[in-house]
């Protein structure tokens, strides 16, 4: 006979298990601490053949319960943590890390600080060199809760200053606490990963501090360092820095082409449209249509009535100086089957012109330019902005009829 | 007891005895020093046996621990699951005459072979050095890392790294490994001729014992009753004197980590019931509990099914003769006739009926149920009529929502107790001296764990278990909600035919068409290669919850039954005979 069926300890901690896991999904907490109080004791069977073992599954659960159940009682969840600690040594700088993370968001940063330290100085022959990267992790978040006091220190500095008192203590402090930051914080970004909160402490301090150079050969290896994963927020930060630096257009808009290929949809594809329009050069200027079409792909940006003006400005433009059609015939191409559906429908049309006048305008200007006068949206739109007696409309009208050639003899 | 000096403190003459063998007041707790030589009045006068005895005078070593062989051991668990049998109502009987007669016997067929070479001398040899190069072992005789990896309880041992390491190390005595003298010549493969006793064999003692009494407790039963914790088995080593050091492979031995099951008692108990060399037992006739007519009308009930079935059932019990004295009877060793499963055989049969009377195909038997549901309510408008025909229509459908509505409930209050159980007891397992830090730490954890968490959840502790009860599932007459069926009519599925009533439904399916050969595939039918309709599986569901079984064994016994009923039919190979095909 076939022993399938047979119910031992280890089918039966599996069923606890699986009953735990639908209990935390349905948030019934209780009932999940019901299933662990039975499930703890596979504690005392040696599961060392299984991915994950019993002392991890009991760390892991019993944080989120604890977490959700007894969100007042700290003191519980700090107890089970230290538990927990002593349980894998393997695990130890992990769950001291976690515990660290909880107290954060519990508004403990003082206990968080502590704990960070005391993780920091635990040495445990060959697994203090396994767990090389944990300390890493220690160490930069505690760097970065020296930044946070390197914060208020400058805060309150900036204030006395303003009273006219000179504070030599607080300086003295805020620069110390710069000092143990920036180690740390160095350190981490050293190694390849995303580390955007880090960064951008570590840059602001160097800014501070008027390390200007240093700051931009941080960013510039958090960016293009081929190391590293791909990052949009990186190429921000550098971008954002090198604004504030006053470099020229020619770097900052290199920083935004790499923003916009890997993330097309980016809010600071407003910023390069204005500012490739405003290009001497036509090939930049090119690049900022394609950039605007690309943006208003997707669907966050399709009430963006900014946008729209953006891409309105420039296919007018277009239009009247006659010269680069092309390119508008370019962008739309791929765009024709589409984007009708997607923003120039007449359910839309009554939409935005309920909601948003400005929006519906700069829309219908599109839509008339590039779907001609006969089109749902433009006809809609005008009709309504003409009957709603709105100047711009009337223009609007008119701008596009008079057009309507050049529409044909781009689409025609 | 034959003890009669006064108490040196208090001079009353109220001796007992201590589980080290020694006299005790009652009256003060006062302590000798003599000592009794053989304490257990259970152990027999056989001279080989003496030996055992022994163990328990023996110098006490260092850590207040005895010798102990391992058959004690078992002797201490079976004394304790018969005085919880005595406290379920059992005869006293069994455990002064019955269960003591087969335990000397099974001690003096066992012990024969262990003559042949003195236990101290085998074990020394083993302890010496586990390399094969020992001149003195047999060397078939695996070493004991090999012991280690038998996989006979779910493998703890076997990943214990520590303690392998700890093996190698050993050079002196046996305790180091088993707290027992014998505990690793214990789990020597060669000792399956003489059947080596392990935890599932005490139940198949416990049942061989109420089966010779005949006591109305069917092995399924028995069975529940071990996992609701009537009957001591899981951590029952804890009951063990202090002096009874359990360590090592002892475990492998003691600590089982599942329940049993019902196949492997069953089976044991046949051998072991050959290997006593026991006689026939007691009949088992028409007025036996154990009787197939007897055990249908309960399940019936139990069942939530009309009372009128068991007449059904008795006709069939008559027709494939499985009532016969001789076919009941246990007769050990006589290998033709088949071992009956009494809860089985009657759980099969009352199966059998159903698919008579209602065919069980799927449409059938809702058919049915409609045209009951008609006259019902034909009925309630003239209540006079009811009263006559004693009892409303047995309508099929509600009877399944009814009970499917019980079974489910049950079911899932089942499935969550053995997700909840606690298989770990207070008395921490050591597997050497080694690791018994490391042990008594994790358990201190377990129970902070446990307390943490058990308060978050707000559940009291474990509350008292539930009396032990015969029925699992329970159906009044007195619910006005018409769930109880038992006083239903099968007037709407019986029809008047030559002055007998027969089923109105002509046809019949069956479950197989040929038998397999139990032997070689180890059932008479396979279950879950063929797709049978849900009511089928509806009904096998049932009976496997009720007897804690797989509902392929009752689907065995359906088809014996059913091949002995049809027997002539089957060889005729008339047409009503087809398997069912979907």
């Amino acid at each position: 006979s076939s022993n399938e069926h047979k119910l031992n300890f280890k089918k039966s901690k599996e069923a606890c298990l699986s009953y735990i896991q639908d209990a935390l999904l349905q948030k019934q907490w209780k009932r999940a601490a019901e299933f662990l109080t039975c499930y703890v004791e596979s504690l005392e069977k040696d599961y060392s053949r299984e991915h994950i073992g019993p002392s991890e599954m009991i760390w892991r659960i019993g944080t989120e319960i604890l977490w959700h159940h007894s969100q007042n009682r700290m003191k519980e969840f700090n107890c089970f943590m230290e538990q927990m600690k002593t349980l894998g040594v393997k695990r130890y700088l992990k769950v001291c890390l976690e515990h660290v993370f909880h107290l954060l968001c519990n508004g403990q940063i003082d206990e968080a600080y502590q704990n960070l330290s005391l993780a920091e100085s635990w040495r445990f022959g060959e697994q203090t060199a396994i767990q090389d990267k944990e300390i890493k992790l220690i160490q930069a978040y505690r760097g970065l809760l020296d930044y946070c006091s390197w914060s208020k220190q400058k805060k309150i500095l900036l204030e006395h200053g303003e009273d006219g008192f000179a504070d030599l203590a607080v300086e003295q402090e805020m620069h110390g606490y710069f000092r143990k930051a920036a180690v740390n914080l160095k350190e981490i970004i050293k190694i390849p990963g995303v580390w955007d909160i880090f960064v951008k402490c570590y840059v602001d301090l160097l800014e501070f501090y008027g390390e200007h150079n240093e700051a931009r050969q941080v960013l510039n290896e958090y960016a293009y360092n081929s190391k590293f994963p791909a990052n949009p927020n990186a190429h921000v930060y550098l971008y954002q820095f090198l604004k504030r630096q006053g470099e020229s257009k020619k770097s900052l808009i290199s920083v935004l082409k790499i923003l916009h290929d890997i993330v097309p949809s980016h809010e600071l594809m407003i910023d390069f449209n204005t500012m490739l329009q405003k290009s001497k050069k036509r090939k930049k200027r090119q690049l900022g249509l394609e950039v605007i079409f690309a943006a208003l792909d997707y669907a966050a940006w399709k009430e963006n009535a900014k946008a729209w003006s953006c891409l309105a400005r420039q296919v007018k433009q277009i239009v009247i100086s006659e010269k680069h059609l092309d390119w508008i015939k370019q962008g739309w191409n791929s765009r024709k089957d589409w984007w009708p559906d997607f923003h120039f429908s007449h359910y839309l049309a009554k939409r935005n012109w309920q909601e948003n006048k400005n929006l519906s305008y700069e829309k219908a200007l599109v839509a008339g330019i590039l779907l001609g006068k006969d089109c749902k949206y433009f006809k809609y739109v005008s009709h309504q902005g003409c009957k709603a007696r709105l100047k711009r409309f009337r223009m609007l009208k008119k701008f596009v009829t008079r057009h309507n050639l050049v529409y044909l003899r781009i689409f025609g | 007891r034959d003890f009669n000096e006064r108490c040196a403190q208090c001079s009353e003459v109220n001796w007992g005895l201590t589980d080290g063998g020694r006299f005790y007041c009652r009256s003060c707790h006062n302590v000798t020093e003599r000592t009794r030589e053989v304490v257990n009045t259970d152990f027999i006068t056989n001279s080989r046996v003496q030996t055992i005895s022994k163990g328990l005078k023996k110098q006490e070593k260092t850590d207040g621990g005895c010798e102990w062989y391992i058959c004690e051991g078992f002797q201490l668990v079976l004394k304790k699951q018969v005085e919880a049998l005595e406290a379920l109502g059992v005869c006293p009987q069994m455990k002064d005459e019955i269960l003591c007669n087969f335990w000397r016997c099974y001690l003096q067929k066992s012990k024969q072979a262990y003559c042949k070479r003195p236990a101290g001398e085998t074990v020394k040899a083993l302890s010496v050095c586990e390399s094969s190069t020992d001149v003195d072992s047999d060397p078939e005789r695996p070493s004991v890392l090999h012991l280690l990896s038998l996989s006979e309880s779910e493998g703890d041992l076997q990943t214990d790294c520590s303690f392998a390491s700890s093996v190698s190390k050993v050079s002196e005595s046996t305790s180091v490994y088993s707290g027992s003298v014998d505990g690793s010549l214990y789990l020597m493969k060669n000792q399956k001729e003489k059947l080596r006793m392990t935890m599932p064999m005490t139940l198949s003692f416990c049942y061989l014992a109420l089966l010779w009494v005949r006591e109305p407790i069917t092995l399924s039963e028995l069975l529940r009753f071990v996992v609701e914790g009537h009957i001591p088995y899981m951590n029952v080593f804890q009951h063990f004197p202090e002096k009874m050091k359990l360590c090592g492979l002892d475990l492998k031995i003691f600590c089982v980590e599942s329940w049993p099951v019902y196949e492997e008692v069953f089976n044991k108990m046949h051998e072991l019931a050959a290997f006593l060399d026991l006689p026939r037992f007691p009949d088992i006739t028409e007025s036996c509990f154990l009787h197939p007519d007897m055990l249908c009308m309960k399940y019936l009930m139990e069942a939530n099914l009309p009372d009128e079935l068991h007449n059904w059932t008795c006709r069939v019990v008559k027709k494939t003769g499985i009532g016969e004295v001789d076919f009941l009877t246990l007769m050990p060793g006589n290998k033709s006739t088949r071992k009956v499963k009494y809860d089985v055989l009657a759980a099969a049969v009352i199966v059998v009926v159903l698919k008579l009377l209602f065919l069980l195909d799927d449409h059938y038997e809702w058919l049915l149920s409609e045209f009951a549901e008609e006259r019902n309510k034909n009925n309630t408008e003239d209540k006079m009529c009811l009263f006559y025909s004693g009892g409303p229509y047995f309508e099929f459908k509600k009877w399944y929502e009814v009970v499917k509505r019980s079974l489910d409930v049950e079911q899932k209050k089942l499935d969550e107790e053995k997700a909840k159980y606690l298989w770990r007891c207070e008395k921490p397992l050591f597997y050497s001296v080694k690791n018994k830090s490391k042990v008594l730490k994790r358990r201190q954890m377990v129970v902070n764990l446990q307390n943490q968490f058990g308060k978050l959840s707000g559940s009291v502790q474990r509350a008292e278990k539930p009396n032990p009860s015969s029925f699992q599932l329970s159906w009044s007459e007195e619910n006005t909600d018409g769930s109880c069926f038992h006083g239903h009519s099968l007037k709407g599925v019986l029809q008047e035919k030559w002055g007998l009533l027969t089923a109105m439904n002509p046809d019949y399916w069956l479950c197989t068409v040929k038998l397999c050969n139990e032997k070689l595939c180890g059932h008479l039918a396979h279950y879950r290669e063929v797709e049978f309709p849900q009511s089928y599986h509806f009904v096998l569901g049932l009976f496997s919850f009720l007897l804690r079984i797989q509902p392929s064994y009752i689907h065995d016994e359906v088809c014996m039954i059913e091949h002995r009923l049809f027997n002539k039919k089957l060889c005729k190979k008339l047409k009503y005979n087809t398997v069912l095909r979907k």
